[in-house]
């Protein structure tokens, strides 16, 4: 687009400028991203941006913080290349865009994102994936969120269900909910932006994150959250941001213990690992969205031997993932190194719901207790 | 099964009375397609490359740059007059009706050194083929230098005899100093024109130092040389031992009045006393012993040691002509428009005692068909060969040699915009037949054209690599002229500030003269930058539906053709200035800068990307 050629939106513009505090913020931080280069274009410099190297090369496990973080390592990107020039010009196309939905008042998907880019004709994208790392990169710059950008994500987010008190500011208002009494059967929704929640009160002793939705139904179905005064959050497989930050505040603002409940098998593994340590992807949020403190309950090989659990034998694939596993600084645990070796000999994987054929009730009433019991936490 | 025994010797007698030996010229009438004359169409071509070849052979005889003229003219319905002139050294009148008359006569059959014509019976041929098809005389000038008076001699073949019949001899003013001109006509047609310009095109590509004219009815044709430099003429070499045959052999000793000692040290070359005593002992001959009494028996033992003994192979150089890389690579840039040309010449080397050498060429892009099959051009002692390329050892060569490697596609033979030349040089080039079309194929022969065509290939993806790095360079440069200016434009308006100028950061990012041309509020904008350190001088060509009147600068010269306006612009702009052109207009079409180097220059139509 060419300067000029939209007088009148540029003047509806410049009369308005987001009035929350955190818009005003992000708004800021996000114009200041275009400042620097317009300052170097008008320096005659070729404009640049540095930002640290998003591979897997440069995350290193941060011991202070016990969480996964970008490492020193910082690439420039220059527009003295093609490519390199065409990145910031997309990023500036986005920014473009998010300054105006900021000001608007508006949000929009990752995906109607990459849809709106259509109009953008050189700076279009060719994939979701491509936007979806460039908001990531302005998350990194700006040290927001993306949903200060007012972003949100496709996927729904994931559920919870338990004492816990909290309030929501919804575009209808403030509404207070209690996740038992207030909610139904399926529990409580965790809305894209946790910012947007002020956690209450609670009545619990504990979280359990469960990966499966029938384990999940199963307990609230057993009145376990009751019996034991446990809050439970469904993790829907690789968990959602909005579910790891929602479980890192009610850990950190309420001091509750996390606890992960997942199959036994090495891709349930690397769940818990994103729970507690963190993901590649959005490893500068870390330290927002992991829980270093959250423990994991099961499916541990040692169940499968000791309950006699169905199971299944490993595939190549993974025999290959427990093997990285081993080398794996988040698993350098002796409690870890002992499971996976004790899995590779047996050579099996069990499903969570695989206690289901000792009776539906057996998880609840044996299982649970006596791992809760052996890691103290009742 | 019996029959009267005198039925029989009745039979013998009447298959006695049938059995003659045929003439040299009778055999060749029914054996056309030995010669090249199966068809009409081939009869004007091969008739034109014997008369050429005579010609440019003559001229090199006489170190004289050879001016050759050939004229092609439709007389009756099928009947063409051919007429082939050049400045060589003449022909004395004594041997004209020979040379002309008889067929298997000629200087350099028993010559070895590397020329055009080998037998002799290339366009004594033509002139049986003309009396065969028209009945009409050949007609001869011949003139051997400026104190000598030319002769015109109306000439046939006696096709019995293989004896020249002169049906009228005279004395002629003829305004050339010295050459030869031969006017034949046969029945024919002009089928292969496109093949015949061929042949004289390739012609003319390894015959730097030739020029050739033609006039093919009323079009006229030139073939300018490129060189002013005769090439010097091929010295004949005595045989080597080890390429000799028994009949040659035979006819050498008949003739020879030495012993065989000497015989040998003095008819080969390569042979001294101590190898030709080695050679008698091997043949159990004394070398004192007359050469011409050896008996049968003892003359294919002495062709048997002869072979067996090793001798040096046979001095090259002389009696070969390479064409050279220079003028190899200078004669195709003459007649072809590539964009890269590069030509090898292999040392000589040897195959069954002849020394032969290869020189070859590879050219890329430019005006060559950018698919299909590329384009062989096939020589065996500057003569082009047109046809069966698929027989030739040449073609399997090409085939042979894994293009895929050198960047370049294939499919049997190389595809693209190729061009591959192959030269064979030798006193005696093997070919598989009489015709003359294609080379046979001979491992020694075989093994030095696969090297050169693979030493070609590592230039030719050299160049290839190189020129698409300076492809992506050129793409990206244009790529980032492009976006930053946009990059400005966005990040000005998020900013909330003016737009900023971007000339600095696209100078640091070119150091390149840099050409754009944009459409805006009606108006198309021209502007040329110069970063580099120099001044340029170009010329800007803006081809598009707009007549550019108004401009804010006029061009030099408006053109139109079909509604489309040519506008060009010359300017010269000093280090780091800036020209600008504005007129009324929609854009469109193409912009094109010109004059200057293409990696020097970066062109960006920014409406089009």
């Amino acid at each position: 687009m060419k300067s000029g050629e939209f007088p009148l939106s540029r003047l509806w513009w410049w009369t308005l400028t987001p009035s929350n505090e955190m818009d005003k913020k992000t708004h800021q931080r996000l114009v200041s991203i275009a400042m620097k280069w317009y300052e170097q274009i008008r320096e005659g410099a070729i404009p640049s941006i540095s930002m640290p190297t998003r591979t897997k090369q440069n995350i290193a496990f941060d011991d202070e913080s016990e969480v996964w973080k970008y490492g020193d390592k910082e690439s420039v990107r220059s527009a003295a290349t093609a490519k390199s020039a065409l990145h910031l010009l997309k990023m500036s196309y986005v920014i473009w865009f998010l300054k105006a939905q900021l000001i608007e008042k508006r949000s929009s998907t990752l995906r109607e994102l990459y849809y709106i880019s259509e109009g953008w004709k050189r700076a279009k994208f060719s994939a979701q994936d491509e936007s979806n790392f460039l908001i990531e990169d302005l998350e990194i710059l700006t040290d927001l969120q993306r949903e200060a950008f007012h972003l949100r994500p496709e996927e729904d987010g994931a559920t919870i269900f338990g004492p816990l008190r909290i309030r929501e500011m919804t575009r209808r208002g403030d509404r207070a909910i209690h996740c038992q009494d207030d909610v139904g059967e399926a529990g409580y929704q965790i809305p894209s932006n946790v910012e947007n929640i002020e956690l209450l009160e609670h009545d619990a002793d504990f979280v359990i994150a469960i990966e499966t939705g029938g384990m999940y139904a199963r307990l609230i179905e057993n009145g376990f959250d009751q019996d034991h005064r446990a809050i439970l959050v469904h993790l829907k497989g690789q968990p959602a941001r909005s579910t790891r930050r929602m479980l890192h505040r009610i850990n950190e603002e309420f001091g509750l213990p996390v606890l992960v409940f997942t199959d036994g098998d090495p891709w349930s593994y690397r769940i818990y690992a994103s729970v507690a340590y963190g993901a590649i992807k959005s490893a500068h949020m870390s330290e927002l969205l992991a829980t270093p403190r959250a423990q994991f309950i099961g499916v541990q090989p040692t169940d499968i031997r000791d309950y006699n659990l169905p199971s299944d034998t490993l595939t190549e694939k993974d025999v290959a993932a427990l093997q990285s596993e081993l080398s794996d600084p988040r698993f350098a645990s002796d409690y870890w190194k002992s499971q996976i070796d004790l899995q590779l000999k047996l050579n099996l994987k069990s499903e969570q719901q695989a206690f289901a054929a000792r009776g539906l009730d057996f998880v609840t009433q044996e299982y649970l207790p006596r791992r809760l019991t052996e890691m103290g936490i009742l | 099964m019996h029959y009267p025994r005198c039925a029989v010797t009745t039979l013998a007698e009447d298959l006695a009375r049938q059995q003659r030996s045929i003439s040299v010229a009778e055999f060749f009438e029914k054996n056309k397609h030995l010669l090249g004359f199966d068809s009409p169409t081939r009869g004007i071509i091969t008739t034109i490359k014997e008369a050429v070849d005579n010609a440019l052979d003559a001229c090199e005889e006489a170190t004289v740059l050879p001016d050759v003229f050939v004229l092609i003219k439709k007389m009756e319905s099928d009947v063409f007059r051919i007429v082939v002139e050049d400045n060589g050294p003449g022909i004395v009148p004594e041997q004209v009706p020979f040379v002309f008359g008889k067929l298997l006569y000629g200087s350099r059959f028993h010559q070895i050194r590397q020329s055009r014509g080998q037998q002799g019976i290339g366009i004594s041929a033509a002139v049986l083929y003309a009396q065969l098809t028209t009945g009409i005389p050949t007609i001869v000038i011949s003139r051997t230098g400026p104190d000598q008076k030319a002769y015109r001699f109306l000439l046939q073949i006696n096709i019995k005899t293989n004896e020249p019949e002169v049906l009228e001899k005279e004395e002629i003013a003829w305004d050339r100093t010295h050459g030869t001109r031969v006017q034949i006509e046969f029945k024919s047609t002009m089928a292969a024109k496109k093949r015949l310009l061929e042949y004289l095109k390739y012609t003319s590509v390894v015959n730097p130092h030739a020029r050739i004219r033609v006039e093919l009815d009323d079009e006229t044709y030139l073939f300018e040389r490129v060189s002013d430099e005769a090439i010097a003429c091929p010295q004949a070499i005595k045989p080597h031992p080890h390429g000799i045959e028994i009949g040659q052999l035979m006819r050498m000793l008949a003739a020879s009045e030495e012993s065989c000692g000497d015989f040998l040290v003095e008819n080969f070359t390569r042979v001294g006393k101590k190898t030709a005593d080695e050679m008698c002992r091997k043949a159990e001959i004394s070398p004192g012993s007359p050469a011409s009494s050896l008996t049968p028996v003892q003359q294919k033992r002495l062709l048997q040691a002869m072979q067996e003994v090793k001798v040096p192979a046979p001095p090259t150089l002389a009696c070969l002509s390479p064409i050279g890389e220079d003028l190899i690579a200078k004669g195709l840039e003459k007649e072809f428009q590539m964009d890269f040309v590069k030509a090898r010449t292999r040392a000589s080397s040897v195959y069954s005692g002849h020394p032969f050498l290869v020189e070859a060429a590879i050219g890329y892009g430019g005006k060559l068909p950018p698919d299909g099959n590329a384009q062989i051009l096939r020589f065996a002692n500057r003569v082009p060969l047109l046809y069966q390329q698929g027989a030739c050892a040449i073609t399997g060569c090409i085939a042979g040699v894994s293009w895929k490697a050198y960047n370049v596609s294939q499919s049997t033979l190389p595809t693209g915009p190729l061009l591959i030349l192959i030269h064979v040089a030798s006193t005696n080039v093997p070919f598989t037949s009489e015709s003359k079309d294609a080379v046979a194929a001979i491992p020694e022969i075989e093994r030095e054209i696969t090297l050169v065509l693979q030493e070609l290939g590592r230039e030719l993806k050299t160049y290839l690599s190189r020129r698409d790095k300076n492809r992506l360079q050129e793409d990206r440069a244009r790529a980032v002229c492009a976006i930053i200016p946009e990059l400005a434009a966005k990040v000005a308006e998020i900013v909330d500030l003016p737009v900023p100028d971007i000339a600095p950061i696209e100078g640091k990012i070119m150091r390149k003269v840099v050409v754009k041309r944009y459409t805006r509020e009606g108006k198309v904008i021209l502007e040329g930058r110069n970063y580099t350190s120099h001044p340029a001088e170009f010329s800007v060509y803006d081809i598009s539906p707009d007549n550019g009147q108004g401009a804010s600068m006029e061009p030099a010269i408006v053109t139109e053709l079909d509604g489309e306006f040519t506008k060009m612009w010359k300017l010269t702009l000093p280090p780091g200035d800036v020209w600008t052109a504005e007129y009324t207009g929609t854009g469109g079409g193409t912009l094109e800068v010109r004059g200057i180097p293409p990696e020097q220059v970066v062109v960006v139509d920014i409406d089009s990307q």
